[in-house]
């Protein structure tokens, strides 16, 4: 059926200035597929879901294939610096980048709750092409389900990314050796400290933007130069402590930071002093953590500095051999301390 | 940041770590309590302890509102949660603490209780204006720093009539808590317990002022320095108690000029007098039981006291037997001489007091400080 005859079929187009999401539009019925031909189809359109099947068929270019998913589930839809829907792009960019893929598919499930304002979909949906664009990736193949209203959180969405390696290139968790150097591509907790000043309750008079970004771009540079390339993670949920200790485990080495080193803009740092929160455990959604040889540190440092993502890039530490896998840091006072995961959620200190 | 980055300069804490060091005799020990977990969140955060010489040894008093309240009280709360027309409301890190058989305010609100984090008191009185079909439960714990703004919200609730706001109120009081550690039989039968000298709070003391540790001077002869909650002012102050302790002077000093007095709020303080009077007993977890210790709302105001309001029965609840919290508060023992430390107790699952918010002794011991001593 061609999309020209499906359309036909409607009386009225979708009402995207008054309209909602109603339970209708996921029940597989004319609503639903009036949905997907007015907005997703038309917003992400591209070969494959002109295609209209219930899969895409790639073609994949030679190399070996990357695949991840991620579910996105944030409040508010809407933050300083991105939305749920840029974030659902480039979440699981980052996530193909860290492996030095280079993304090429995405697939995007949504979970709409009933009551969600057409217009708030319809700006997720566009933010999410824009995103895709800008990325030079294709959203493929989707999903649309509705639930009832009270059983969702406006819009849950999943991206699922496929991506191809370059022959030869092996970046893994598992890799770090004693004597590599730590690297950050620029500032923490951004992303956590804008989202978290925008939540109920909480009002900062704050310029601050979540750092939402794709990553794989400056990854490509990175990689250009520096051959000695270890590892790659995104500090994402549970920030730069979480993926330190994640890397610590996996390769059986511990790590040494200075946290005079360790870039953290003043308006985060202050957000975090007030609520009683680590910096150091709070999200990123636009930052890489490096782990590099020591030789090719210095050209690593500089290609993250060249990129526009990557200004504020910094040396923060070091691996080193240890069994118990502790991940330490020289603090800006003097003294020494555990760097250790968070624990269960990060909540406000009280006093 | 401005006006804090100030305060943990490394080369001026390089300078005092000199001056301790150079002061401090090496013939004799230093046992410090810093009685606050504010003080104890900033030496594990900073590492104050690498810097001070092996003879000056901190030890981790009770300061944490969250690790002391007992469990029997977290109970109660999980009680008043479970009531349909409830929404309770507190503070964050209060959210995790288990009380018994494990159960959370954090579980009971993923099983579908209506519990809220709020920022501060104020929220709490917001969301009962809100809500006027629900009964908005304030779950209120802290030291006399968090005290004052829990009396205000009551005041203004009573100006306002509010039918549907009340308190749960766990509010204690610092004085109290450190005469009991100086008075316990430990303290005085056990001479592996010498506290030499206190680290006051900082927050407390700018509401109550630095004259109420006056009598521990008088009394125990024991030197108090009011610290801030800054690295450099934790440093300063252990400084100070060496100093006072060589000359053999026992004074009540005041590091925290910036905000403490020796009246303290005046204001803050006829408003706390207003609002609440003293407990004759109230269990401490860890401690026991402390003579007027803590406060409960007073007779004026009792229909926004939630122990007034609904049917509550305090239960005992027992404390894990080979828990060692009671004797860490006190110094007698360390986190690491715990056989639940980092095996059975962690701040994922906190057994103990010291352990359920990264406060305690445990907690931070844990966070920032296991590294040390592994082998």
């Amino acid at each position: 059926m061609s999309t020209a005859r499906v359309r036909q079929v409607f009386t009225s187009g979708l009402d995207f200035a008054h309209g909602q999401v109603e339970l209708s539009h996921g029940s597989g019925g004319r609503a639903m597929a009036q949905l997907i031909e007015e907005l997703f189809a038309a917003v992400f359109r591209n070969p494959w879901l002109d295609q209209r099947n219930d899969q895409a068929c790639l073609d994949l270019p030679p190399g070996r294939i990357a695949m991840t998913t991620d579910s996105y589930v944030i409040a508010p839809l809407f933050f300083p610096g991105g939305d749920i829907g840029s974030l659902a792009v480039h979440g699981t960019v980052n996530d193909l980048a860290m492996a030095g893929a280079r993304p090429l598919y995405l697939s995007a499930g949504f979970i709409l709750e009933a009551g969600l304002p057409l217009a708030d979909l319809r700006r997720i949906v566009d933010s999410m092409a824009a995103a895709a664009q800008a990325a030079g990736v294709a959203i493929v193949t989707g999903d649309t389900k509705v639930v009832e209203r009270g059983k969702g959180d406006g819009v849950f969405i999943n991206t699922t990314g496929i991506g191809v390696i370059p022959a030869g290139l092996q970046l893994s968790g598992d890799r770090a050796r004693p004597g590599d150097c730590i690297l950050v591509s620029g500032t923490l907790g951004d992303h956590g400290v804008a989202v978290m000043s925008q939540r109920a309750g909480l009002t900062f008079e704050t310029a601050l933007q979540s750092d939402s970004a794709a990553l794989h771009e400056l990854v490509a540079a990175l990689l250009a130069v520096a051959p000695g390339l270890r590892c790659l993670r995104d500090p994402t949920r549970g920030g730069l402590a979480a993926t330190l200790n994640e890397i610590a485990a996996q390769s059986g080495v511990g790590m040494h930071l200075q946290e005079a080193a360790i870039p953290i803009r003043p308006a985060v740092a202050g957000a975090c002093e007030l609520l009683g929160l680590d910096p150091l455990c709070v999200a990123n959604e636009g930052k890489l953590v490096a782990i590099c040889a020591p030789e090719d540190t210095e050209a690593a440092l500089a290609a993250l500095r060249a990129h526009p993502l990557g200004q504020a890039a910094a040396v923060i530490g070091e691996v080193r051999a240890d069994p118990h896998r502790f991940v330490t840091m020289q603090t800006v006072f003097g003294g020494h301390r555990l760097v250790d995961w968070l624990s269960g959620e990060q909540l406000p200190r009280i006093c | 940041m401005k006006y804090i980055d100030e305060f943990r300069d490394s080369a001026a804490a390089r300078g005092l770590a000199q001056r301790i060091a150079a002061e401090a005799r090496p013939d004799r020990r230093y046992h410090l309590m810093e009685f606050c977990g504010g003080h104890t969140h900033a030496i594990y955060r900073y590492g104050v302890q690498d810097l001070l010489p092996a003879g000056v040894r901190m030890i981790h008093g009770p300061g944490c509102p969250v690790c002391v309240l007992p469990i029997s009280r977290l109970d109660l709360a999980l009680t008043l949660a479970a009531r349909p027309e409830v929404i309770l409301c507190s503070y964050g890190d209060l959210l995790r603490v288990p009380g018994s058989g494990g159960h959370s305010l954090l579980k009971a609100k993923a099983a579908g209780a209506d519990i809220r984090m709020i920022y501060s008191a104020a929220d709490a009185l917001a969301l009962a204006q809100r809500h006027p079909d629900r009964e908005v439960v304030f779950f209120a714990i802290g030291f006399e720093t968090t005290t004052p703004p829990t009396a205000l919200i009551i005041q203004q609730a009573a100006a306002l009539d509010l039918p549907n706001f009340s308190v749960f109120c766990n509010h204690v009081l610092t004085p109290a808590a450190i005469a009991h550690l100086l008075d316990a039989p430990e303290a005085r039968a056990l001479e592996a317990v010498p506290i030499d000298g206190f680290l006051g709070p900082a927050h407390v003391s700018v509401v109550i002022g630095s004259r109420p540790y006056e009598r521990f001077v008088q009394d125990y002869h024991k030197p108090v320095v009011i610290a801030g909650f800054e690295p450099l002012d934790v440093m300063q102050s252990i400084l100070m108690l060496v100093r006072q302790l060589n000359a053999g002077r026992a004074a009540v000093e005041n590091q925290y000029t910036r905000a403490v007095s020796r009246e303290g709020n005046r204001k803050a303080q006829q408003l706390m007098a207003e609002i609440f009077e003293q407990r004759p007993l109230f269990s401490w977890r860890g401690l026991g039981p402390v003579p007027h210790s803590a406060l409960r709302i007073r007779a004026p105001y009792h229909r926004f006291d939630a122990e007034q309001r609904f049917p509550l029965i305090e239960q005992a609840a027992t404390e894990h037997r080979a828990c060692l919290c009671g004797t860490i508060l006190r110094g007698v023992k360390k986190p690491t001489d715990c056989k639940l430390f980092a095996t059975a107790c962690t701040p994922e699952t906190p057994l103990g007091a010291c352990m359920v918010s990264s406060e305690g002794a445990c907690a931070a011991y844990y966070r920032y400080g296991r590294y040390q001593g592994a082998t």
